[in-house]
């Protein structure tokens, strides 16, 4: 141990065990860039463009008559509140890119109000990503993401981009809006990567 | 090139506080010499980890409230009641302590001298620090392009640095503004929130091409963006901070 604080003691919360370096919330609290962009559902369509330039395509009708799942899980945001047991509902990443033809090894994820963020797409599959419609059993507020969001609650919440329009498959693993200004470019809660070089 | 200038890895290094200010009854200034503080700019923030006799950490992000000017580095922290970090900052640390920090971070709400365009500056409670910061950085480049700042508070007794506000609005280089939101001095009839008749009289229009910086509790942010928006301003040269007791970086 480096050093100590003097005076310090902590209040150490019992329970549950969180990641490294986080702290329990039942809050849900709101962290974005920018304003909030106010989507309308019947504006708004989310797109899947793989590294050939072919384009998937759903509206606001054809994405929610797709199976939907309930979701229940754990978040870890990077500013150090965590907050379990949410719950949310949507469709699985697996089930929007069943018939995508794809070899890539990357995704770029973009939003409405030009926020980005990359993942690895094989974080993307196999029950691990979903792109949310609801929280709690109501419509996605426009605060939280509304109407959708993506949902990649393995890793720092700043993946789980909010007023999502689409992905960009790729070979090469560029660098989204936070992760090119001094963010880890994957962000594992459980490794606390917040940092580049984490 | 940038990126590998960002890319660097933070490490956690060992400051000493040389200064306390007391701001307000909640608030104070801790001034940190941090020997080997890579520099930063106005707007970032940074970690700061608490460690206790027997190994449990805490760790929290504040902002930064200085300028860089190449010697101490100042954060302001508003004690959060029921807080484990600020408390601890607030009530306890002393000058001459240890104070571990990481940093800077974040490079998106930050001003930088070459940037082209006048400077707004909207500020809710706490959410002064690091406006605080980008005026310090603007007053050290010359005090230029325009820039004004519009601080929401509850009170006087709340306003943060406020003899520093006091010399920065007599410079002529910045317009101050205050909105007091429950009680106002003598002689400040206007007592409210910020509301789009107050921007549109004080802040520079959408023409100016201003860029905008909203920092306070979320609510704050989400009214007050939505109506710089709303005004015509261009939603990318608005940038947001948001932060609660238990959100973001303070």
């Amino acid at each position: 141990m480096d050093i100590v604080s003097p005076g310090f003691t902590g209040r150490r919360r019992s329970g549950t065990e969180l990641p490294p370096g986080q702290y329990l919330t039942h809050e849900f609290p709101v962290l974005s860039a920018g304003p909030t962009p106010h989507i309308l559902p019947e504006h708004w369509e989310f797109t899947v463009t793989t590294e050939t330039g072919e384009v998937h395509r759903w509206d606001w009708a054809t994405f929610t008559s797709l199976p939907a799942e309930e979701i229940t899980r754990d978040l870890h945001c990077v500013t150090r509140w965590s907050k379990l047991g949410t719950d949310w509902k949507g469709v699985s990443l697996d089930t929007l890119l069943a018939d995508v033809e794809t070899g890539a090894d990357f995704a770029m994820a973009h939003s409405y109000g030009g926020y980005t963020t990359n993942l690895p797409l094989e974080d993307l599959l196999d029950g691990q990503a979903w792109i949310a419609y609801e929280y709690d059993g109501e419509p996605l507020n426009p605060e939280h993401g509304g109407p959708a969001r993506l949902l990649v609650p393995h890793l720092y919440l700043w993946k789980s981009a909010k007023w999502v329009r689409g992905l960009v498959l790729s070979d090469t693993d560029d660098l989204g809006f936070w992760e090119s200004v001094g963010y880890h470019e994957y962000g594992d809660p459980w490794k606390e990567q917040r940092y580049a070089g984490d | 090139m940038e990126r590998t200038a960002l890319r660097r890895r933070l490490t956690w290094q060992v400051g000493t506080v040389t200064e306390i200010r007391q701001e307000t009854a909640t608030a104070r200034t801790l001034v940190v010499d941090v020997p080997d503080w890579p520099g930063h700019l106005a707007g970032q923030h940074l970690d700061v980890r608490l460690t206790a006799p027997d190994g449990y950490r805490a760790s929290r992000s504040y902002s930064l409230a200085s300028a860089w000017t190449g010697e101490t580095i100042e954060l302001t922290v508003e004690e959060v009641p029921d807080g484990e970090v600020s408390p601890y900052l607030v009530e306890v640390l002393k000058v001459g302590d240890p104070l571990e920090v990481r940093g800077p971070v974040g490079g998106w709400f930050v001003w930088r001298p070459e940037q082209a365009g006048p400077i707004q500056l909207i500020a809710g409670g706490s959410g002064v620090v690091p406006l605080m910061a980008i005026l310090r950085a603007h007053a050290a480049a010359g005090g230029t392009p325009p820039a004004k700042l519009l601080y929401s508070v509850r009170r006087p007794t709340s306003v943060i640095y406020l003899s520093d506000l006091k010399e920065i609005a007599a410079s002529d280089d910045v317009e101050v503004t205050f909105a007091y939101t429950r009680e106002a001095p003598p002689g400040e009839p206007r007592v409210g929130r910020v509301d789009a008749d107050l921007l549109d009289a004080i802040t520079f229009t959408p023409k100016d091409e201003p860029t905008t910086y909203v920092c306070g509790p979320t609510p704050f942010v989400e009214a007050v963006a939505d109506l710089l928006v709303a005004a015509g301003h261009d939603p990318a040269r608005v940038k947001t901070e948001r932060f609660g007791p238990t959100g973001g970086p303070r």
